[in-house]
């Protein structure tokens, strides 16, 4: 027996200490300085990744439909995870967002925006611990909509039952794995009551299934008005797309704002992007001012995602503990540091912890 | 001889007193419908001016009640009715009510009810309401009861006064915002079907005419309020065409007042704005839907749904209700809800019947409770229950 288990962990530290890609997308504005910030601090904590930069500009391939690139597909396909800076939305390029073009190419259906409370960032709100799941590919935001006549426009929101149980289930798992008590299902049932009601039947059907989490729903201006009054009372929150947007994006303003939250999003096929939500700045760009704190913590979710989560740990205290300390900050954290100091402080930590 | 006339009162008016030659007071209102003549109350004018009545005074009554429609709702919406009845009769206010008992959960509704607490409200053109739940099965219609009634009434402009309570302090102090929400299309059309089994589809209307028609109310609002901003609130990067004809709309409107300024934001950032820095907004409008998360929002903000009172305006008729809209059924016949909103909406709504000093006596005494801060119910962390609160705002009606 103990030949078995010398041989078991045998191959498992071999399989640590096997190297896994990882497609890195720098993205555009402040998107490669963060990059760089984060692949460096990788680099001193000695973490097995690597990286393989892509750029994901769309192109018209065959048949005249805009794509990603098809280098930055195979890449994203072999490795499976990828970390995303901020992309450009383009006004007049003719071409989709990049955003949704990564949606559709990878089905990426579930966006996940763990939220907790920065020791050290202060806002009014103290311990804030919540996560919020979105669903990514329909709801409000399936792009259908029509002019009827002139003056009146109709937007069609569509909700199946496949999108949902999938979201739902999710919701579970990531409940379930991360140790959370309980999920909460977001919605608006008695306004409209087929769609959302379609949503709510689905996700108390999954919950059916995973009796050790709590399983509660509430409407979604119920939620807006506790959560601005007492968010410590949320879990897991799963929810539409058009919910999901204004909820993240609510929670991310509790802890802060888009610099400091991280986000990911997870597609079919065991794909994985985690990105910083915030925008390009162009007006920082290449000033070395930039806050990378939300493309790492992103990384940070990325690590525990592939299972990595002494690495995972040794970075976010790292980081947490340079903010908390305040005495190398960027601008937008109320300090004046540069962008490479910042780095190289939590680079120091973090060799310190080792 | 003073004959009683029935007031109405359109929602964009302008009202001059004179006196005639008999010393009459007279109401000329210059409405929609041209200019009339209504004898508001007959006083004689003395001959001494130091003897005059001044406006502190309560005015001559008995000879004009309003009749106010009254629409418990389900929920606590019984118990804050119970609250602004009492506070009323203390304070002597000539009003009376026509209660209508419609609720959708306890099997008290139907069509005929609906008309007639439509008829009721066509008459007296103002009302006083709570929510009627809506429940999440439904049988045939798709549209809840609360909806048609603004429907048929078109009451399209929902406004809710968010503003901090002196002697209350939240997260967010001293707050001054509008929200003001179109409420009669927009996601809650209640049009949906079930193309395939298991593919939902739920529509969502926008017009051209009920865009424009909010955008006008929001800056005509914003005029007469003396307020500096108007900000529209969309998602027109995702929804181009529905919320690009919302923002186009608005866009037009704007132009024809220079004075006001005009913004917009797209609803996630005004989430997160309000949450950090909510002394940005002035006036906020938008469509139904964000309405909704925005009205609970800014009421989060200020201390709950039981604290921020709200209205809802049509051509003809104006409702007085919550800001934030629930029925708060956790809380039925557990005498813990706050009177607050309603008693506040109760004053607003005295103050639209032009009885500003029965107005000014309630909402006085209300803040005076709260600044006071020795009466407070659960909500805003104290242990009175909602009649002592009613019993406090009676005995300070008077000082």
């Amino acid at each position: 027996v103990s030949r078995i288990k010398c041989q078991i962990i045998f191959y498992c530290i071999c399989f640590a200490f096997q190297m896994q890609t990882v497609t890195i997308i720098p993205g555009d504005g402040i998107g490669p300085e963060i990059s760089t910030s984060v692949i460096k601090i990788f680099e001193a904590a000695k973490v097995p990744i690597q990286w393989e930069e892509r750029n994901v500009t769309a192109i018209k391939g065959p048949g005249g439909k805009w794509m990603i690139p098809p280098e930055a597909k195979e890449s994203m396909d072999k490795s499976k995870i990828g970390l995303k800076g901020p992309l450009k939305t383009p006004i007049a390029a003719g071409h989709p967002s990049m955003n949704l073009l990564l949606r559709k190419t990878f089905d990426l259906y579930a966006n996940v925006r763990p939220c907790v409370s920065i020791e050290g960032y202060k806002t009014p709100y103290t311990d804030v611990d919540l996560v919020t799941i979105r669903e990514n590919t329909e709801g409000e935001y399936s792009g259908i909509e029509h002019v009827i006549v002139d003056g009146v426009v109709q937007s069609i929101k569509l909700i199946t039952e496949e999108a949902s149980r999938r979201i739902a289930e999710y919701a579970f798992e990531y409940a379930r794995n991360n140790q959370r008590n309980s999920v909460t299902a977001v919605h608006k049932a008695n306004i409209m009551r087929m769609s959302d009601g379609l949503f709510l039947r689905k996700c108390r059907e999954v919950a059916e299934n995973f009796k050790d989490v709590k399983f509660t729903e509430m409407y979604l201006d119920t939620v807006c008005l506790n959560m601005v009054q007492d968010p410590t009372q949320f879990d897991v929150l799963v929810m539409p797309n058009l919910y999901g947007d204004i909820l993240s994006d609510l929670c991310a303003g509790l802890i802060g704002g888009l610099g400091v939250t991280p986000s990911g999003n997870i597609g079919a096929n065991g794909v994985a992007i985690f990105e910083s939500v915030h925008g390009t700045a162009p007006d920082i760009a290449g000033m070395d001012l930039a806050n990378p704190t939300a493309l790492l913590l992103s990384a940070v979710m990325m690590l525990r995602h592939m299972g990595l989560h002494g690495h995972a740990k040794k970075i976010e205290t790292a980081c947490f503990d340079t903010i908390r300390d305040k005495k190398v900050l960027t601008k937008d954290l109320g300090g004046n540091s540069k962008c490479s100091e910042f780095t190289a402080e939590i680079c120091r930590r973090v060799q310190d912890l080792d | 001889m003073a004959t009683r006339y029935r007031i109405s009162f359109p929602h964009i008016i302008f009202i001059h007193t004179r006196c005639d030659q008999r010393g009459s007071v007279v109401l000329c209102e210059m409405g929609l419908s041209g200019v009339r003549l209504q004898p508001l109350c007959v006083r004689s004018l003395s001959l001494t001016a130091s003897q005059n009545a001044t406006l502190e005074s309560p005015p001559a009554r008995a000879d004009s009640t309003f009749k106010v429609t009254m629409v418990p709702g389900d929920g606590v919406g019984p118990e804050l009715m119970t609250a602004v009845k009492e506070v009323f009769k203390s304070g002597d206010v000539p009003v009376e009510f026509e209660e209508f008992h419609l609720s959708e959960v306890q099997n008290m509704a139907s069509e005929e009810k609906l008309n007639e607490v439509l008829t009721s409200m066509k008459n007296n053109r103002v009302a006083i309401k709570g929510k009627i739940h809506t429940p999440m099965e439904y049988k045939g219609e798709l549209a809840s009861y609360e909806m048609r009634l603004r429907r048929k009434l078109d009451l399209f402009a929902n406004v809710v006064h968010v503003n901090s309570l002196p002697g209350y302090s939240t997260r967010h102090n001293n707050l001054d915002l509008v929200i003001i929400r179109e409420q009669t299309e927009g996601e809650y059309s209640s049009l949906e079907h079930e193309s395939v089994s298991g593919v939902v589809e739920c529509l969502k209307i926008i017009t051209r005419e009920k865009s424009r028609r909010i955008a006008k109310f929001a800056f005509d609002y914003a005029t007469k309020k003396g307020r500096s901003k108007v900000t529209a609130v969309h998602k027109a990067n995702i929804m181009k065409l529905g919320d690009g004809l919302f923002l186009q709309s608005c866009a037009e409107v704007a132009e024809l007042y220079p004075k006001i300024k005009y913004e917009n934001i797209i609803i996630d950032n005004c989430c997160m704005q309000l949450v950090q820095n909510p002394y940005q907004f002035d006036v906020l409008v938008m469509p139904n839907l964000y309405g909704n998360i925005i009205d609970n929002l800014a009421a989060g903000l200020v201390g709950g749904a039981g604290v921020v009172p709200g209205e809802s305006y049509s051509a003809e008729y104006a409702v007085f209700e919550t800001g934030a809209r629930h029925p708060f059924a956790q809380a039925v016949g557990r005498n813990i809800a706050n009177p607050t909103a309603m008693l506040l909406s109760a004053a607003n709504m005295l103050r639209h019947l032009n009885l500003e000093y029965h107005s000014n006596m309630v909402s006085e005494a209300v803040k005076r409770v709260i600044k006071q801060g020795k009466v407070r119910t659960a909500d805003l962390g104290g242990y009175a229950t909602s009649v002592e609160f009613t019993r406090a705002v009676i005995s300070n009606l008077s000082a």
